[in-house]
């Protein structure tokens, strides 16, 4: 069977490595043999995985090599938990150079060192927050991951970044086989919020595919460098990524995204109480100008 | 019988038959033909070229790196980003300078932070300071460095006026970030005045407050680059007449001289589309007034000696006369050589700068005639400057491609061609004579009453070179001499 590859995808902080590990740690745990590809600068996809704070990223030990065909597969390509492939692509500090390019950079020497062997079952993409410029999309260009999952929560910007990489989406699946998966939403305990993503997700053409259960032993493992699955495989939370990781396995919703329009986007969070309806009237006015005028009210 | 004004706008409009709606609507603005009774408004310049079409236009790295700094001698010129910008523009202009090379001048030398994968993930700033702490170990007598920004440098923003002032600071010496990214702009013209405005940032006033003996005679040569030598042929004129050139760049320019500019009573302009800027600059901070002149040809010559000594004393006008008359001579022997050789011949003209007008004077002098001209990256005003050059009905073509101007040249069949090298061989092969305008052929200086002479000989040897009776095939040509004796 061909190899299935996935991308991962949502707002920063949203907890998309998190996720990704836990369930690469489940698929795993099923025998599934999967490689998971950081493309994030910060190199924080695989630590979980490798009990490591950071792995020799490609960009990374390119720069102390010269080039980057001065450096060997098996520099860079570690193997963590449940022979988990990990391997992260690197790149500059904040502020300077271009992690776009060493997106595409790390993403060309793996397919030209054969990094993508035939056994692979799933190969992951951990992106970086948003699709902020082609490098960050190189993993859903053609010939890369086919399905992309959406990190999200019932929170407005991380519903807004959902829509907006939907976006992106729409752009790659017309011209290639890239396809919305699902939605995966991370819960941060808001009103309603399984309800809210159900009926984002349907708007956008998709499936929340599972609602990840807010639990504070993800953290606890987290401090060890571990999986939940890894730490504590009988807790409530290791099920729920066993769970998301069968969901994966049988996965066969793969649409091209409908994304929305911001008024839409609007309509849905104040169907969900997350906005108050838009008052005209106190556009542009400032907490003194507002008291000025309560208490004009008040006096007449 | 149609004027030819009609026929050339007739001709134009054929041309334009092959291109789509869109293309053919652009296009027609570029071309025209001269008209003394309008001004810039004929002929639209300076816009982005169309996609598909071929064009000989730079970008604004050679415009920054290649015209206007690349000159400057004793100055390190550093290509920041891969190493092709700077490896495929060396030396190409053939502006000539004195002095040792890799010493106390580095013109012709080509150094590049050669940008690789790394560079570009990382950021090259950190590689530009180690290099410019080489270039201090390596060629200490270099009086400053300019950074020219490459396309990467822009994209990946790399703090290139951080490691300028850093630098700076460590050797004292002018360093100069010059953010030219080849992709801004539409042609070599607008590197030409990001280059202007770091020239009036980090180097013009640098030695204002210094100093100075002057005398007022006192000007400044600015943009000319002295391409085959022009410089030094202009300034020997300027010298005769009495003037004192105590500023002369970028061509043979070093960066001494450019930082005395401010000192200067009037600063004289070869290339205007390149320095104008500076130019104006100068005459709004310091009250320098500026004037562009003419070399080229002994009419455009004692024209603007009369004119230059016109804004000095008697003394330098009586020498201008003087100078004008003793070349008399000179160049009326060449041109009784030549004229007679080359009178009545047409010439089209397609260059950069001031070229497309300039050098008309010059064919005149010798009885040809320019029956078409164009610029690569002129503006309008530059377009205003030509129309007193040309007879009315000129052919005038802006940014012309490569289609156009085949076309132009097969309807029009010029006896001779000025151009540039991606033009030349095509028109060699039409069986053209064409001369290489940019940097006149592996030839020149053009410049003055000496150059005079070398381009008179130029024009007669291109021209009329035995070789072009040799058009037809050996064979062919016995085929039809059989065929006569039969």
């Amino acid at each position: 069977m061909a190899i299935r590859q996935c991308a991962i995808y949502g707002k920063g902080g949203i907890g998309k490595s998190t996720t990704t590990q836990n369930l690469v740690a489940a698929l795993a745990e099923q025998k599934q043999k999967v490689m998971i590809i950081g493309c994030d600068p910060k190199a924080d996809s695989t630590r979980l995985i490798l009990h490591t704070k950071m792995q020799n990223t490609i960009m990374e030990m390119a720069a102390e090599a010269g080039t980057v065909e001065d450096i060997e597969l098996e520099d860079v390509l570690l193997t963590g938990y449940g022979d988990v492939k990990c391997v992260e692509s690197g790149g500059p500090e904040p502020g300077v150079g271009c992690a776009g390019r060493g997106v595409i950079t790390a993403i060309n020497f793996l397919e030209e060192e054969g990094a993508y062997e035939e056994d692979l079952d799933f190969v992951f993409y951990d992106v970086l927050g948003d699709v902020v410029c082609g490098g960050f999309a190189m993993p859903i260009r053609e010939n890369k991951a086919q399905e992309i999952y959406i990190v999200c929560s019932g929170e407005m910007m991380a519903m807004y970044a959902a829509n907006n990489i939907s976006k992106g989406i729409c752009k790659y699946a017309k011209s290639g086989s890239v396809r919305l998966a699902g939605l995966i939403c991370n819960s941060r305990n808001t009103a309603r919020e399984d309800e809210l993503i159900m009926e984002l997700a349907s708007q956008l053409g998709t499936q929340m595919i599972h609602f990840v259960p807010r639990d504070n032993i993800v953290q606890r493992a987290e401090i060890r460098r571990m999986t939940v699955i890894e730490y504590d495989p009988t807790c409530q939370q290791a099920d729920e990524y066993r769970m998301l990781a069968k969901k994966i396995m049988d996965n066969k919703m793969f649409v091209i995204p409908t994304p929305i329009t911001m008024d839409d986007l609007e309509d849905l969070l104040m169907n969900f109480g997350l906005m108050d309806e838009e008052d005209e009237a106190i556009i542009g006015k400032t907490a003194a100008e507002l008291a000025d005028e309560a208490a004009a009210a008040a006096a007449a | 019988m149609t004027s030819i004004k009609e026929q050339h706008e007739k001709m134009i409009e054929e041309v334009l038959e092959v291109y789509p709606a869109a293309a053919k609507a652009d296009r027609a603005k570029h071309l025209g033909t001269s008209d003394s009774s309008c001004t810039s408004s004929c002929i639209t310049s300076n816009r982005k070229s169309q996609p598909g079409v071929m064009t000989a236009r730079g970008c604004a790295y050679a415009g920054s790196k290649g015209v206007v700094f690349g000159p400057i001698k004793d100055m390190i010129h550093v290509s920041h980003g891969p190493v092709g910008c700077g490896q495929y523009s060396r030396a190409g202009r053939r502006n000539y300078y004195t002095g040792k090379t890799g010493v106390n001048t580095f013109g012709t030398m080509n150094f590049t932070s050669d940008f690789q994968e790394k560079d570009i993930v990382f950021g090259g700033d950190k590689k530009l300071a180690i290099l410019m702490d080489e270039l201090e170990t390596l060629f200490p007598l270099s009086k400053g460095i300019s950074i020219q920004s490459e396309c990467p440098v822009g994209l990946i923003g790399d703090d290139i006026e951080a490691v300028a002032k850093e630098t700076q600071a460590k050797t004292g010496k002018v360093v100069v970030p010059v953010r030219c990214e080849g992709f801004r702009g539409v042609s070599q013209s607008l590197g030409h005045h990001i280059a202007n405005d770091a020239v009036r940032d980090k180097i013009i006033d640098n030695r204002e407050q210094e100093v100075f003996e002057g005398t007022p005679y006192d000007v400044a040569l600015i943009g000319d680059y002295n391409i085959g030598g022009d410089a030094w042929s202009t300034r020997l004129l300027l010298e005769e007449i009495g003037l004192r050139v105590i500023s002369q760049w970028s061509g043979d320019g070093t960066l001494s001289e450019m930082e005395l500019n401010s000192k200067a009573k009037l600063n004289l302009v070869h290339c205007y589309r390149s320095v104008n800027y500076i130019a104006r600059h100068m005459e709004e901070k310091y009250q320098i007034p500026w004037m562009e002149f003419n070399f080229f040809g002994p009419t455009k010559i004692a024209a603007s000696l009369t004119e230059i000594a016109s804004k000095f004393d008697a003394t330098i006008q009586e020498k201008a006369k003087q100078v004008i008359a003793g070349y008399e001579a000179q160049w009326a022997a060449v041109v009784a050589k030549y004229k007679p050789r080359l009178q009545g011949k047409k010439v089209m003209l397609y260059v950069g700068g001031l070229r497309p007008r300039h050098v008309i004077g010059a064919y005149e002098d010798l009885g040809m005639e320019v029956v078409g001209t164009g610029y690569e990256f002129g503006h309008n005003d530059d377009y205003d400057r030509t129309q007193p050059d040309v007879k009315d009905a000129t052919l005038i073509y802006d940014d012309v491609t490569g289609y156009e101007f085949e076309e132009f040249v097969k309807k029009i069949q010029p006896d001779l061609i000025g151009s540039g090298v991606k033009e030349k061989y095509i028109f060699q092969k039409m069986g053209i004579p064409f001369r290489q305008m940019h940097s006149w052929d592996y030839s020149g200086p053009y410049h003055g009453y000496d150059g005079f002479d070398i381009f008179a000989r130029d024009m007669d040897m291109t021209l009329n070179n035995p070789c072009w009776d040799k058009m037809t095939a050996p064979w062919l040509v016995e085929k039809d001499e059989l065929k006569k004796t039969a």
